[in-house]
């Protein structure tokens, strides 16, 4: 049993990490544009990136059901390319990164606003085009917010239960920590489900505890 | 190098509008007036960081701003580099990583000829949260010139130092004016500091010039 204990804690471990590469990108994109940007249709992608923090769990498993299921949009296009993704723990990654987003994108937002826009137009008139401006002027003045967002959108991988049991079930293959608690309690294993418990509770605390010191120890942003 | 700048240009901003119409063929021009007389939003013109609502905006031959055919060169193509009042310096990087942030290889002054220029060697491995505010002003001098900029723009350099630390400054910008030839725009309203570095001055009230001429 504790070698299952293992596994499991080291899978959730694998893919909640898997899963925040994943929403790194778009969610530093999205935070980005809705920090710095007007364009239409923004109170449109704000509330619909924020729609899975308020969302019962369940019901946005079942929007990554229907798109990832081989009729779906999304299923149909991938299993051209021999891509299975339900089922597997690529939907385990998947549910993870949907859940994950929104903190990210919340706590990056917040970091890229606080920015001084005098460094990226100085950064500008220094010959910087916009895209060094980004890498090396923004992204690193808010590195905090984004290392915030990143943990506590790992954070919430780590617990990631409603969407997964839908998209990913509860197969040996697949099992997560959260997952795990549920199949145990269900079974009567008292003993399984509070071990999870424990090491669940450890890993939350001590990412949420690096993600609040990322947060609070703001940098330096106003102008020098 | 003597290039021509045109600055024939009107902005408007609310209740304020900017309307200068001047051709600049002195090495350093000053700009003088008080404090809302738009001495600033001249300089952002030029930088790129404010867009006139008509007009043209050249230096010598590089037309940088032209609102006819819908021109207007973002900041990053301007090659103008603009020293504003509160520097900005870079937070997040150490005074070289801070000059070097523009350095154009082969173009302009090099980097270790600024850094002697302006004696600020023994200040490279610092963070700018480090300096003192005549030596913040010296690097962000740096920063501006490694970027082999065609145009200084010098928004009150000396304004936020104390009178004998202005006097230890006002030499660097009188050996920049004499090491590169680089023209430069410098705002300021202090009529000894204009009168001991520009060649040429326009007094700018409520957004129009109300007069030009040589320094004394």
């Amino acid at each position: 049993m504790s070698g299952d204990l293992f596994l499991i804690s080291a899978r959730t471990v694998g893919l909640a990490a898997l899963a925040t590469a994943l929403m790194l990108p778009p969610g530093i994109a999205l935070a980005w544009l809705l920090a710095r940007r007007r364009f239409p249709g923004q109170a449109l992608v704000e509330t619909l990136v924020s729609l899975p923090l308020v969302l019962p769990p369940v019901a946005t498993g079942l929007v990554l059901l229907q798109l990832l299921g081989r009729r779906g949009p999304l299923g149909s296009l991938l299993s051209d390319f021999g891509v299975e993704v339900l089922f597997t723990w690529k939907a385990v990654v998947v549910s993870m990164a949907v859940m994950g987003l929104p903190l990210l994108v919340r706590s990056a937002r917040a970091g890229f606003e606080q920015i001084d826009r005098r460094y990226e137009q100085i950064a500008a008139t220094l010959g910087a085009p916009p895209l060094r401006v980004f890498l090396s002027v923004s992204l690193p003045l808010c590195r905090r917010g984004v290392l915030a967002g990143a943990l506590l959108g790992f954070s919430r991988a780590l617990g990631e239960f409603g969407a997964t049991i839908l998209v990913a079930g509860s197969l040996p293959s697949t099992r997560t920590i959260a997952v795990g608690i549920y199949n145990a309690t269900v079974i009567g294993d008292d003993a399984t489900a509070f071990s999870l418990l424990l090491v669940s509770a450890g890993l939350a605390f001590g990412a949420l505890f690096l993600s609040n010191r990322f947060a609070t120890q703001s940098t330096p942003v106003g102008p020098s | 190098m003597s290039s021509t700048i045109t600055l024939d240009f009107v902005l408007r901003q609310g209740a304020f509008s900017l309307e200068v119409r001047e051709r600049l063929e002195a090495r350093v021009v000053a700009l003088f007036g008080p404090s809302g007389a738009g001495k600033t939003t001249v300089l952002e013109s030029i930088a790129g960081l404010r867009r006139p609502d008509e007009g043209v905006i050249e230096i010598g031959s590089d037309r940088l701003v032209d609102t006819s055919i819908g021109l207007a060169l973002p900041p990053h193509q301007r090659r103008v580099g603009y020293v504003p009042q509160d520097l900005a310096l870079f937070p997040h990087l150490d005074v070289r990583r801070n000059i070097l942030f523009s350095a154009v290889d082969g173009a302009g002054p090099d980097f270790d000829a600024v850094v002697a220029l302006l004696e600020i060697g023994e200040m490279l491995v610092r963070e700018v949260g480090e300096l003192s505010g005549g030596e913040r002003q010296r690097v962000a001098l740096a920063r501006a010139l490694v970027a082999a900029p065609a145009l200084l723009l010098l928004d009150e350099p000396l304004a936020a130092l104390d009178r004998p630390l202005r006097e230890r400054v006002l030499p660097y910008l009188i050996r920049i004016r004499d090491e590169f030839s680089i023209p430069m725009i410098y705002v300021s309203h202090d009529p000894a500091e204009v009168n001991a570095i520009a060649d040429w001055v326009l007094v700018l009230d409520q957004g129009r010039v109300v007069r030009r001429g040589p320094t004394a």
